[in-house]
């Protein structure tokens, strides 16, 4: 009886909440690491959202754009305890951002089922999400994880290299990325180390394991921070020049002002590289520098795409949000100009796009900055599209 | 030589190496608990701070050695400072009462470099004169910078034995772990003697720090978990005990290092690849916590605990 | 059953008046505070269990917070097998709870002091361990609950509002028994071991076994505030039983006051309202230093230890001195 009751309180409490007119200003939250080491990454993705704004003068198909941006800490819990707060507390139209994987496979229950609220997710791909866990909700502008490896994987086949050396933190993406190598590389794999994540940052134990076995090439997946202390110990344990190093997300634009010139040379698979020829992406890179006098990375261009996909569906709606059916149609229909150029979304909506291979190397004025040397992939799409039960 | 020796001998440097970075942290620790019966949790704090001043410094000097010299009289001060306006009122309060004071300064350190150096963290080229490796034997090829800090781990611990066995210091040190009364009837400063060995825990702290620093790089929070670790160490040797804790924390980092680079092949016996490759570094922490778990049930005072 | 002369004094009237408004939160709230509030709640219950073994019982256990995850992993492990019975997941993770507490506390019960302090962390890091290797239920990153847990049709959990109602009945419940508790004989045994142990050995009470039943019965309380966080979140990763969350619920119950009833409730509200309002009450005072909020609450913490020794309860009491003479 008591129960009952409760139930009928609650069903009244829950009608009377006062319906929210979301039609005076377009709000985004973006959930991105701004505390610790990690926020280096997470503001170049702020300045990038930024930008992005400034270059449509604040607005989106007439309406004025908020975005409120949210620290995760670098941890699973409190990005979904934030974005919570954001779909309940703020109601925002749309949730972007997200560096990582474990962070997102926790938040995206609150946002895209519990909220019923659209993500635009920033940088983030894990494999659940592109295959039995997608979702009407979630569009990324970024990759699946084992794309890029993938393409890694074709790269170690073209160079010949026929014993490898693996080792990835041991999270969420750690283990889609050396999965997507394993996926499409067709030597022997000498061994496999995950590391603890985040709090192992002495790889000696490791790297003593890869002097032993003595392979052709090792490859690594050590995002932000980690990436400086993977290339100072590699280097340290007198690898650097004797194994050749592959990578993917290691070796970055906000990394390289620490990895100097241990990145000389080291090759790594990215799906946007800074000097692809593109009119958009010239101007997204020119601004870039000028308003911050360093080279964007691509946690930024993908932040920077994610805000031009969500005023693409803004205009074409013409401001009009309250049917949700319309605003992922329009979403899906990738109504942008890519600073990558070529893009548009799979069933999955994952993006089909190009993988390139990039090289660290010095530009005209001696700063360290990544190159395009190789289109690897062409239209290239994630493994996992199958499993996803949309169409 | 045999390539599985050489793997086994890089790997027992490791350990040493490591081990040797913990003890310094363990005998700090381990001092001011034995002597003021202090649970200090805000021991890792130190150990942050003396890696930001060491940053510091360092890129202030252009030398690595100046540098980190000032450092440690930096975090002398420091821990002095944090003695005389915190520590003091604690020692006669109960561990409770230390465990939240100290938890507290946790986040208060923790912040306030947040808030002074920014929070993306700092980091400390190894010195020229260091980046290089060494071949020991042939096959064994070593980096100086890691072969530097088990020198001065060593000698650390050479001088830690000298001042506690030799020394009148090292007296009042042994007297008060046993028996914190009897010190006073004796006629010591207490109150000095707190402040200098606090002081001394602080320094010890401050030069794992900085050494630890460009290896692992100068970040937030980076004392948090090692201190987890320095705990386990000074309780499995028996607080107060440097002998004690110098064998913990040699079995600890051997432990930890043959754990990560060996039980990863050892499980896959059993496991699936990518089950063995994520139980592996969680079962290497664990065997850590069941080693302190089993030395207490058997000792419960640890191995060289004078009392309880 | 009350008597009206309580009333006048402070700490019962503020009880009173908290529990009041806490009933009231869903009618006025909105959807976030109401989370807000069951989140309060929740560590409010786990606080309660801690303060039966630390305020009562003079343990402290520097590793509670591994029963909040064992009771969450127990939820989060049957409900991704499609086990969604609250009937069932509960007990579960109460009972997991007790007897991984059963074994901790046997063990832990044979020393003392520090060593007390350091065994019980030892204990929790070592399930905290245990969860990250669990490849199958998410390792490190952790499980999302994608239902929460089922009562034949009688409660929908569902609900913000119900769930929030649920989470208060079971608060209320778990007062009234510690309560119980404190006043048995049980009770007394335990807080006379806790001033003096050999007294109460010598007087032919079996101290350790008294001890010993008190940890196991925190573990269960524990383990239910830990099913419940686990709905509340539809989430569990290891992260809940890191070594912080374990310190996080000694602040709690501190802070609030040991060894009293309502302390951890005191406790909690002022720990997660702390939390949430010193950024924005920084952000109006000084404009962006609201970032910095714990270069206060640490000290403040410090403040706790050194001068407060009672928590809010004494402070309460205390506020009430002057006009009682």
């Amino acid at each position: 009886m008591k129960i009952k009751m409760l139930a009928a309180a609650s069903a009244l409490a829950l009608l009377s909440a006062p319906a929210v007119a979301q039609d005076k200003a377009v709000k985004i939250g973006f959930i991105t690491t701004l505390s610790g080491p990690q926020a280096i990454i997470g503001n170049d993705m702020k300045n990038s959202v930024e930008l992005a704004l400034d270059h449509l003068g604040r607005k989106m198909g007439g309406l004025p754009v908020e975005v409120i941006y949210e620290d995760d800490s670098f941890k699973p819990d409190v990005g979904k305890q934030k974005s919570e707060k954001l779909v309940q507390q703020d109601k925002v139209n749309f949730v972007s951002g997200y560096i990582w994987s474990n962070v997102l496979l926790a938040s995206l229950k609150s946002v895209t089922d519990d909220g019923d609220t659209i993500l635009v997710g920033a940088n983030a791909g894990p494999s659940q999400i592109a295959g039995e866990l997608c979702n009407k909700n979630f569009f990324t502008t970024s990759w699946q994880n084992d794309q890029t490896t993938m393409a890694m994987g074709e790269k170690l086949n073209k160079a010949g290299v026929k014993k490898v050396y693996l080792m990835a933190p041991n999270y969420a993406a750690g283990k889609d990325m050396l999965a997507g190598v394993r996926r499409s590389y067709k030597g022997e794999v000498m061994g496999e180390d995950l590391t603890k994540w985040p709090d192992q940052l002495d790889f000696s134990a490791e790297l003593a394991k890869i002097q032993a076995a003595k392979p052709d090439a090792v490859f690594v997946f050590y995002p932000g921070a980690a990436g400086v202390q993977f290339l100072t110990q590699y280097s340290q344990a007198g690898l650097k020049g004797k194994i050749p190093l592959y990578t993917a997300f290691t070796i970055d634009a906000t990394t390289l002002p620490q990895q100097k010139d241990l990145a000389l040379g080291v090759l790594g698979a990215q799906t946007w590289v800074n000097d692809l020829p593109n009119d958009a992406n010239k101007k997204f890179v020119a601004d870039f520098k000028k308003k911050h006098g360093t080279y964007p990375s691509f946690y930024g261009q993908q932040s920077y795409d994610a805000i031009m996909l969500i005023n693409s569906a803004v205009v074409g709606l013409k401001g009009d949000l309250s049917n949700k059916d319309k605003i992922r149609a329009e979403l899906k229909k990738a109504n942008f100009t890519s600073t990558r150029g070529p893009f548009k979304f799979n069933t999955n909506n994952f993006p089909i796009q190009n993988v390139y291979i990039q090289e660290t190397v010095k530009d005209s004025d001696g700063n360290l900055t990544l190159k395009t040397v190789e289109t690897i992939m062409t239209d290239f799409k994630d493994p996992y599209h199958e499993k996803c039960p949309m169409k | 030589m045999d390539p599985q020796l050489t793997l086994y001998l890089i790997q027992a440097l490791n350990g040493l190496q490591l081990g040797l970075l913990m003890f310094l942290l363990a005998a700090g620790l381990t001092l001011t608990f034995g002597i003021m019966d202090l649970v200090n949790l805000a021991h890792g704090s130190l150990y942050m701070m003396g890696a930001y001043f060491a940053a510091t410094f360092i890129s202030l000097t252009d030398s690595f050695l100046l540098g980190a010299l000032l450092a440690l009289i930096a975090s002398l001060v420091l821990g002095i400072a944090v003695e005389v306006i915190v520590m003091r009122r604690l020692y006669r309060r109960d561990h409770l009462d230390h465990v939240l004071a100290t938890f507290g300064l946790i986040l208060f350190f923790n912040e306030l470099v947040r808030a002074f150096w920014g929070p993306a963290g700092l980091t400390i080229a190894v010195p020229s004169w260091l980046a290089h490796s060494v071949q020991l034997m042939p096959g064994v090829i070593y980096s100086a910078y890691r072969l530097a800090i088990i020198a001065v781990g060593l000698l650390v611990a050479l001088f830690l034995a000298w001042l506690v066995t030799r020394t009148r210091t090292g007296m009042w040190i042994r007297a008060g772990a046993s028996n914190r009364t009897m010190i006073g009837a004796l006629g010591v400063n207490v109150q000095l003697l707190f402040t200098l060995v606090f002081g001394l825990g602080s320094v010890l702290a401050a030069l794992a720090g900085l050494m630890a620093a460009p290896i692992v790089t100068v970040q937030i929070g980076m004392g948090d978990n090692i201190l987890i670790l320095a705990f386990v160490i000074i309780v499995i040797g028996g607080i107060g005990s440097i002998k004690g804790a110098f064998i913990a924390a040699m079995t600890v980092g051997m432990i930890d290092t043959f754990g990560r680079a060996f039980l990863p092949e050892l499980l896959k016996l059993f496991l699936s690849n990518s089950a063995a490759s994520t139980a592996a570094p969680a079962l290497s922490s664990m065997m850590i916590y069941l080693l302190m778990a089993g030395i207490l049930v058997w000792r419960p005072t640890g191995l060289f605990g004078a009392r309880s | 059953m009350l008597d009206v002369n309580a009333l006048r004094n402070p700490r019962v009237m503020i009880t009173l008046l908290l529990l009041i408004a806490a009933v009231l939160v869903p009618f006025f709230a909105g959807n976030f505070l109401v989370s807000f509030g069951s989140r309060i709640i929740i560590w409010t219950i786990a606080a309660i269990s801690l303060n039966v073994i630390l305020g009562y019982g003079g343990m402290v256990s520097f590793g509670h917070a591994a029963y909040l995850g064992i009771g969450g992993y127990a939820v989060g492990i049957m409900a991704h097998h499609g086990i969604n019975s609250g009937f069932l997941q509960w007990p579960v993770a109460m009972l997991a709870s007790a007897l991984w507490a059963l074994a901790v506390g046997a063990l832990s019960m044979r020393t003392r002091g520090v060593y007390f302090i350091m065994i019980t962390l030892a204990f929790a890091q070592l399930i905290y361990f245990v969860g990250v290797g669990l490849e199958a239920y998410g390792g490190d990153d952790g499980l999302t609950i994608y239902k929460r847990s089922e009562f034949a049709g009688i409660l929908s959990l569902k609900n913000r509002a119900t769930f929030y109602w649920t989470c208060f009945v079971l608060m209320l419940g778990v007062f009234y028994l510690c309560h119980r508790l404190v006043q048995s004989r049980f009770g007394m045994v335990l807080q006379g071991s806790k001033s003096n142990d050999l007294r109460m050995r010598a007087l032919g009470f079996p101290t350790t076994r008294y001890r010993l039943t008190a940890f196991t019965l925190a573990g269960a309380m524990c383990g239910l505030a830990g099913a419940l966080l686990a709905n509340q979140t539809d989430f569990i990763s290891p992260a809940m039983m890191h070594w912080t969350a374990s310190g996080d619920l000694i602040v709690i119950v501190v802070l609030g006051g040991m060894g009293t009833l309502f302390g951890p409730l005191y406790g909690a509200i002022a720990f997660f309202v702390l939390e949430e309002s010193l950024k924005p009450l920084i952000d109006w005072v000084r404009p962006g230093w609201g970032d910095y909020w714990r270069l206060l609450f640490g000290p403040l913490l410090v403040m706790v230890a050194l001068y407060a020794r009672g928590g809010l309860d004494s402070l309460f009491e205390r506020a009430a001195r002057p006009r009682h003479g």
